[in-house]
């Protein structure tokens, strides 16, 4: 069932549940910050529709800076704002920002220990027709791998607009990953956010859980589905949404392992070095269980609609399955 | 305003002073560059104890100018330059590049909270000299009476990065941005001419919308002046193209890029042996300090 607590959307089995892209949950929470904090500054390398960013240039253009197609220039400004006492949002697509400016961002920003808020839309194979050269799943590996750098990866457009007003808030440079296509809303207004701070979602009626998925990003909505699924099969899961990948929530993470002996990560990323990683790197020290991935293998994207490109790269709701029998096999 | 010929001579002896001190530094290193520090001395020495709005002593004052070391390779002068004017002692200098010290290889501000930035990869101070600029016109207005002045080197033009930040300042007529341009001429593997011709520089920047000015880099009065030119302006950003002998005051050094990023003691050999290096440069800046003084006298 669906977690109690946490007043989740009930309407999330529906086939008619709403959709909202998670992009659009950032443009609102920047807007919302930015009237909490004159200091909130917005920088855009000319995607500033796409990345919604365009709410906040519209109601604050004095704190606006359109820099043009040069992401390089987008680091580093943000980082000499941030020196001044600003807090800078930046936006593009994440293969250009973190993408194409991974250094400027290490040096900057992080090196620097600048508050600059690394928006990064287009996330994920389900960027579409797009095609491979658009579609960020690197973005988590070459982000968590940075000293100082937070990640952030909301799963629904709710949960983006609160992680937005969250992290205007912190003093750490931060990425926080958005993805383009229409995502289910999974959480409601009155679901708590908290960042560093895992979530259960969905858990068994009675009883202790069996395997425990943990996902991050649109592919939660799959995964509950699945664990749905599973349940009607006589398979008790827990799923848990790990919205902040860095810092990690070891204590959540390693009290699912104790509980459930049995892990499987969910993720629109590269298997190496994404959440799927971290989320070993945590177990492997502290409490070694069984884990399968779900993310891309070694693969780049395609053009193709969403809906195909997840499921050809085996990130589907049958593959979730999949994989949680396979760790259940691998029980001991 | 005009330099006293007494004010001059304080500057060219100070400037000859932290040139010691680069190369005592230097020598106890054992590694780092020695060419642009050497080059760009006149210049620092002239802002630190002249043109800059600052206070060693409350590096963190609000209104203070901010300083951009975009070249961060040069640092031994920067450091060099600080401890003079009084941020940290002289005997921190010694400990440069050593495990624990506040003066890192290439500068980070982890270690020495008085510096603006941390740096060593090219091409992106003068971005972050770009974002300090407009930071400070949202807080402070176009009148806004604080400079950012961002020091670079020429050889760092060949970063793309560079030119998306002379465009965008271009573009927001930074009249509070004054970028300076060591054009020595030369980087790691030879002169910039021949790695990758950075001429006509000068009309490259006017193209992006910038005044520019060209100047002596080792002129107190007329670099002076153009700083003052620069601050004038003000409907554009400035650029002073400083025009520098690298390795200068040490004649064996100067003008030869192979020692951009060596030290005395690890230098090419056929002019002074590795061992007489240091020795040999020390000197010469220290009768170069009594010839400034018996100049003035």
């Amino acid at each position: 069932m669906l977690n109690p607590e946490l007043k989740l959307n009930t309407k999330i089995f529906n086939e008619d549940v709403e959709q909202v892209p998670i992009r659009k949950g950032f443009g609102q929470g920047l807007l919302t910050a930015g009237e909490m904090d004159k200091n909130i500054v917005g920088l855009c390398a000319d995607l500033t529709e796409s990345t919604q960013m365009n709410l906040f240039a519209e109601k604050f253009p004095e704190r606006f800076v359109e820099i043009g197609v040069a992401e390089q220039n987008l680091a580093g400004v943000a980082s000499g704002m941030a020196a001044m006492g600003k807090i800078p949002f930046i936006s593009s697509y994440a293969m250009f920002s973190p993408g194409r400016n991974w250094e400027q961002i290490r040096t900057t920003i992080c090196y620097n220990d600048r508050p600059v808020k690394i928006a990064g839309s287009h996330a994920g194979i389900s960027v579409g027709p797009d095609g491979g050269t658009h579609q960020a799943i690197e973005d988590i590996a070459i982000t968590r791998v940075i000293p100082n750098m937070d990640v952030i990866s909301p799963c629904d457009a709710i949960e983006a607009k609160k992680a937005t007003v969250a992290i205007a808030k912190t003093k750490m440079p931060t990425y926080l990953r958005l993805a383009r296509e229409k995502t289910p809303i999974i959480t409601t207004e009155e679901t708590p956010f908290e960042i560093g701070k895992s979530q259960v979602y969905w858990m068994p009626d009675t009883g202790l859980a069996q395997v425990g998925i943990i996902a991050t990003g649109a592919l939660l909505h799959r995964a509950i589905l699945a664990a749905k699924e599973l349940e009607s099969e006589g398979k008790k899961i827990k799923v848990m949404n790990l919205a902040t990948i860095k810092p990690i929530d070891k204590e959540g993470i390693v009290t699912l392992a104790k509980e459930c002996k049995a892990i499987v990560t969910v993720e629109e990323h590269q298997i190496a070095g994404g959440m799927g990683s971290a989320v070993s790197e945590v177990l492997s020290a502290n409490y070694p269980v069984p884990i399968e991935f779900i993310g891309v293998q070694n693969k780049f994207g395609q053009s193709g609609t969403p809906d195909e490109l997840v499921e050809h790269y085996g990130m589907g709701k049958e593959s979730i399955k999949e994989a949680v029998r396979r760790v259940l096999m691998r029980k001991s | 305003m005009h330099l006293t010929p007494e004010k001059i001579f304080e500057l060219e002896k100070r400037a000859n002073d932290i040139r010691i001190s680069i190369i005592e530094s230097l020598i106890e290193a054992k590694s780092g560059h020695t060419a642009g520090p050497l080059g760009m001395a006149d210049i620092f020495t002239l802002f630190y104890f002249h043109a800059l709005r600052h206070d060693p002593k409350n590096p963190s004052w609000a209104d203070r100018d901010r300083v951009v070391l975009s070249n961060g390779h040069i640092c031994p002068l920067l450091y060099a330059t600080m401890a003079h004017a009084g941020y940290f002692g002289m005997e921190e200098l010694k400990t440069l590049r050593k495990f624990g010290t506040h003066l890192q290889g290439h500068p980070h501000r982890e270690y020495l909270p008085s510096l603006e930035n941390s740096s060593g990869p090219l091409g992106a101070g003068l971005s972050q000299a770009v974002g300090m600029a407009l930071a400070d016109r949202i807080d402070n207005g176009v009148s806004t009476e604080k400079y950012v002045y961002c020091f670079m080197s020429d050889g760092e033009h060949d970063e793309g990065n560079t030119w998306e930040a002379i465009m965008l300042a271009g573009k927001q007529k930074l009249r509070n941005l004054i970028a300076i341009v060591d054009r020595n001429n030369i980087q790691i593997d030879g002169f910039t001419e021949n790695i990758m011709p950075l001429e006509p520089l000068a009309d490259k920047w006017r193209a992006f919308n910038w005044h520019v000015i060209e100047v002596s880099g080792h002129d107190f009065q007329a670099l002076n002046e153009a700083v003052e030119e620069a601050q004038a302006v003000y409907e554009k950003p400035s650029v002073i193209i400083a025009h520098t002998i690298p390795g200068k005051g040490v004649k064996e050094f100067e003008r030869d890029y192979r020692w951009h990023g060596t030290p005395p003691g690890a230098g090419p050999e056929d002019k002074i042996k590795k061992a007489e290096q240091g020795k040999v440069a020390l000197a010469e800046l220290r009768t170069l300090g009594g010839k400034i003084q018996s100049e003035h006298q």
